[in-house]
């Protein structure tokens, strides 16, 4: 038995190299000034940057806003194609699934090129629009995946002892419910801060993200100030995880379809 | 009835959303027309420019897929062997050292594109590893193999401990029992995995495109983007999603019906990120 442990050593290695090095190596350039030395001036020129704070608070912000929107409209859904007297057939939750499949890019420009010949013009409406419809079944399907191994039982001891329908839902369905919301806004929330490019197409340069001004820091060679960024985001996501407590894994185990 | 009927009707609207794109796309991918949204009649000459390589882009365009798919079947394969092993490594293993590389495993998958992006271009500036296939092959296999190893995991916790054993008390080498005994057991989590590995590949844009490095290799997400940027889509990209849609679409249904019925781990998977 022993000696079968053994087997994950060349990928603890490859870890080490690949992933802790990478993000050791954030925090080192992210403190380095030109010269090489060690310098709080990334940080600080990120809190004197008026484009950089406005991009976050955006950022922020149409990441919560769109991951409210996959919720509310994310959320009966995932409840009705649980629910095996409303939704008798599969293929209906494979079709919610298989978008995911898609490449985002290709996703994102077909909406945006439908945008432009429907004759809308492209700003933080359309923008909201592609990120709910690129994220949406990451909202669903977390939620299904809860819903569909909720013991049914306690719902019906519920029912049984008097609480109406809309008590039911909020005391038991709902609250039983939470670790796929909490996997949900984590698949939603995090991934919107950080994307570049669908913004950029879907407002038309318009709008930036966050991930974007990381981008374009990184392309023009200032890796020393794209590093402090990305550790900015860095914290972020360790903060969201923190008080959502969920993780991915979850999702990855899929369910029964 | 009445809230079945909402129900269903909520449903088909939220799906209805989610493809009118896709099906705009698809719809003028049979007509010849430069700029999308013109119908200038049915055509199937974009198709036959995908197959033949011919015009407008079409040459670049081929060579992206071509890397498209190499770098994935490569980073799949890898990812595949790699999580596999480290796997049973991983499964084998107690206390604080599981919990710490099982921790590592994770924060590929909790990582936003961007950060892994740019924290592996870092790496390779650092180790001054001049960035290319290569470079793109092994950042690929760093988001890949966590979802081999999850895909695994979960069937050695179902395998009987000692066929392994038995194997090894019956005269066979370390080797032939991996192979013998224990990669059939596995094999379906292998899959899994690999295919999910295969798709993440293709799929990914932001990885890419911070470590491709400059000597000008595009996949078909870092060419779309470039095309985007210029403003207006090569026409053949509409047939290119269509015939991608559409294989993807059968490919899904084949496999959940498939496991529909043998009823043997009906789990569906889906590239998270």
């Amino acid at each position: 038995m022993s000696k079968r442990s053994n087997w994950a050593i060349p990928y603890f290695i490859f870890l080490v190299i690949f992933v802790l090095l990478p993000l050791i190596l954030i925090v080192v350039y992210a403190f380095q000034g030109q010269d090489g030395g060690f310098t709080m001036e990334n940080i600080t020129k990120f809190f004197a940057d008026g484009d950089a704070l406005n991009t976050f608070a955006v950022s922020i912000e149409v990441a919560i806003e769109n991951t409210l929107i996959c919720l509310l409209l994310g959320y009966p859904a995932a409840y009705i194609l649980a629910n095996k007297d409303l939704n008798k057939s599969a293929v209906t939750v494979i079709l919610f699934i298989l978008p995911m499949w898609i490449n985002a890019l290709m996703r994102t420009l077909a909406t945006a090129e439908l945008f432009n010949v429907l004759g809308f013009s492209l700003g933080k409406g359309t923008l909201l629009y592609g990120l709910v419809y690129d994220y949406l079944p990451f909202m669903i399907y977390p939620i299904y995946n809860v819903l569909l191994k909720m013991d049914n039982s306690y719902a019906e001891a519920a029912a049984d002892l008097g609480a109406t329908p809309v008590q039911v839902f909020g005391k038991v369905t709902l609250p039983l419910s939470m670790p796929g919301i909490s996997s949900g806004i984590l698949m939603v929330f995090m991934p919107t801060v950080s994307t570049f490019a669908i913004s950029e197409f879907l407002t038309n340069n318009k709008i930036k993200l966050f991930g974007t001004i990381i981008q374009e820091n990184i392309n023009s060679s200032m890796w020393n100030y794209g590093a402090a960024l990305s550790l900015i985001m860095l914290l972020i996501i360790g903060l969201t995880t923190l008080l959502l407590g969920g993780d991915k894994e979850n999702a990855v185990e899929g369910g029964t379809v | 009835m009445m809230k079945k009927l909402l129900a269903k009707t909520y449903i088909w609207i939220l799906l209805i959303l989610l493809y009118v794109p896709i099906i705009f796309i698809a719809v003028f991918s049979f007509t010849e027309a430069k700029t999308l949204g013109n119908w200038t009649g049915f055509s199937l000459e974009l198709y036959k420019n995908i197959f033949t390589g011919g015009v407008g882009g079409g040459a670049s365009l081929m060579a992206a897929i071509k890397n498209t798919l190499v770098i994935a079947l490569i980073a799949a394969a890898v990812s595949t062997i790699l999580g596999t092993v480290s796997a049973i490594g991983i499964f084998n293993l107690r206390g604080r050292k599981k919990n710490t590389i099982q921790f590592l495993n994770n924060i590929p998958m909790i990582n936003p594109d961007v950060i892994t992006g740019v924290s592996l271009f870092l790496l390779f500036v650092f180790l001054h590893f001049s960035q290319g296939y290569l470079t793109v092959i092994l950042a690929h296999i760093t988001f890949c193999t966590p979802y081999v190893v999850l895909s695994v995991m979960p069937k050695l916790g179902q395998m009987n401990p000692n066929t392994y054993e038995a194997a090894l008390d019956l005269g066979a080498t370390p080797a032939q029992a991996l192979r013998k005994v224990l990669v059939p057991q596995l094999r379906s989590g292998m899959l899994s995995g690999f295919i999910l590995a295969f798709t993440m590949s293709l799929d990914d844009f932001a990885v890419t495109f911070f470590t491709r490095g400059t000597i000008g290799l595009e996949t078909l997400s870092t060419y779309i983007y470039a095309d985007a940027r210029k403003g207006g889509l090569t026409p053949e990209l509409r047939p290119l999603m269509t015939l991608i849609f559409t294989i993807i679409l059968i490919l899904l249904i084949v496999i959940n019906v498939r496991q529909g019925r043998t009823k043997e781990g009906q789990k569906t998977i889906i590239p998270v990120k």
